[in-house]
């Protein structure tokens, strides 16, 4: 856990591509956008439903990468590479790290 | 650059990489349009004209593979450059995408400086291709083009049926000499620009011009039904465009001017000859050459269209056709029997 939450080189290389008001916009577009897809692992892991939980953890380690939130990713990527697992563990570790990312980015968009 | 103000379809499940991607293409001063799936991808599409698709491969409704398959299988979408942007993880997918004919495979998160060399690469590789596809239409109808692109080209002959013919304008050495060079350019663009349309539109191809003449192959290298009888309507055309044309001559005080058509049909060795850079369909064999030796043979017999026995049999009497008796060819063994179509007096 010592590696930080977000990459900021990553980060500001975004915002010097992309336009730093334009990154803040995307920003919000992801924290609008995550925690459907933290909920969509949730009930695909509850239906079974296999391509559901895949795609789900992809989208969310595609984003992850997008903005350096590079643990976000590689948990994102197991999920993703793994399958359909038994048990809340990895979802609550997720779920905790995405808090953590949200924290991040949001002081990131201020700064 | 050339490459600025394309128009390029973004196509993306996830928001947060469509907004993105729209972003940075925009940015390098491109007109970006969306997609949330591959099945509204494929709408906007065949909707409207794109210069270039970047595809995301993980999607609901219909995924980057099945839009790749639908394009294979779409003529008008065939072409279209694609390059896909993905995170998919293992060779396989690069593999399978590079297999559906997309043009590049970048992984996510896409590097914004390799996006842009990548696009700016597929859309030069579209540019040249439209380019040559337009080249070819000048010379060939949709069909044949459409042959040329998927043959790929193939050099080779095969024996085939089919009628063709040679035209030209007569006197026209004289008539270069009595007016200005830029006239004659003019009036040679207007011929065959009238010559073009009355051929194509009985689906036959022009394969050569020189000069004032030109030949077109009719039924090759794509087939057609009633060959024979569809040059030589194409022929009549040709003579009734003359007439309006020269109408409009007369009336500025110029010279009209006469053309000679002949029309040959059988069996000819048919192909692309060339090298892979620069080819050209063309026909081969004794029915060529006696086509050009009846066009040759209207100056003699004063007649606008000369056809052989072959095409007269073909015609039955669906045009009112003259013997004309047998003449003897250079390059012919034998006497052949010639017909003219009967002109309007």
């Amino acid at each position: 856990m010592s590696e930080p939450v977000i990459d900021v080189p990553t980060f500001t290389e975004l915002q010097a591509a992309a336009g730093a008001a334009f990154v803040t916009e995307l920003v919000s577009t992801f924290l609008e956008e995550a925690p459907p897809m933290l909920a969509e692992l949730r009930s695909a892991q509850a239906a079974g439903a296999a391509d559901a939980f895949r795609r789900a953890a992809h989208s969310l380690k595609s984003n992850s990468h997008t903005f350096g939130a590079t643990r976000l990713g590689a948990l994102a990527r197991d999920l993703e590479l793994g399958g359909l697992i038994a048990g809340s563990g990895p979802l609550d570790d997720l779920e905790a790290e995405y808090q953590r990312v949200a924290a991040a980015l949001r002081a990131l968009c201020r700064g | 650059m050339a490459e600025r103000g394309a128009r390029l379809l973004v196509t993306d499940d996830n928001k947060v990489n469509r907004l993105l991607l729209t972003r940075s293409l925009e940015l390098q001063g491109h007109r970006v349009a969306s997609a949330e799936n591959g099945r509204v991808a494929l709408e906007m599409l065949r909707g409207e004209a794109f210069d270039l698709l970047l595809l995301d491969m993980e999607m609901p409704e219909l995924n980057g593979f099945q839009v790749l398959e639908q394009m294979v299988g779409d003529a008008k979408l065939r072409d279209l450059p694609v390059i896909v942007t993905s995170s998919l993880e293992g060779v396989a997918h690069v593999v399978r995408c590079l297999e559906l004919g997309a043009d590049d495979y970048l992984h996510k998160p896409v590097n914004p400086v390799v996006l842009k060399a990548r696009i700016n690469s597929s859309l030069e590789k579209k540019r040249l291709r439209d380019q040559q596809k337009e080249m070819i239409k000048r010379f060939a109808t949709s069909e044949v083009a459409e042959d040329l692109q998927q043959s790929g080209f193939a050099l080779g002959g095969r024996r085939v049926r089919a009628t063709v013919m040679f035209s030209d304008i007569r006197g026209f050495t004289a008539l270069v000499e009595a007016q200005p060079a830029e006239e004659t350019i003019e009036l040679l663009n207007t011929y065959y620009t009238l010559m073009f349309d009355a051929i194509s539109g009985h689906g036959g191809v022009v394969n050569q011009m020189i000069g004032d003449g030109l030949m077109a192959i009719f039924g090759a290298p794509l087939p057609l039904a009633e060959a024979s009888l569809a040059a030589v309507r194409a022929a009549l055309d040709m003579v009734e465009m003359i007439d309006l044309f020269n109408q409009d001559r007369v009336a500025l005080n110029k010279e009209p001017i006469r053309i000679g058509i002949g029309i040959a049909s059988g069996e000819v060795v048919a192909g692309y000859t060339g090298t892979q850079q620069r080819a050209t369909y063309t026909c081969i064999g004794d029915t060529v050459n006696l086509a050009a030796r009846l066009e040759a043979h209207t100056k003699v017999a004063g007649r606008n269209i000369l056809m052989d026995g072959e095409t007269q049999v073909a015609l039955g009497d669906r045009v009112p056709l003259e013997p004309l008796g047998e003449v003897q060819f250079k390059g012919k063994a034998a006497e052949v029997p010639i017909f003219a179509v009967k002109e309007r007096t």
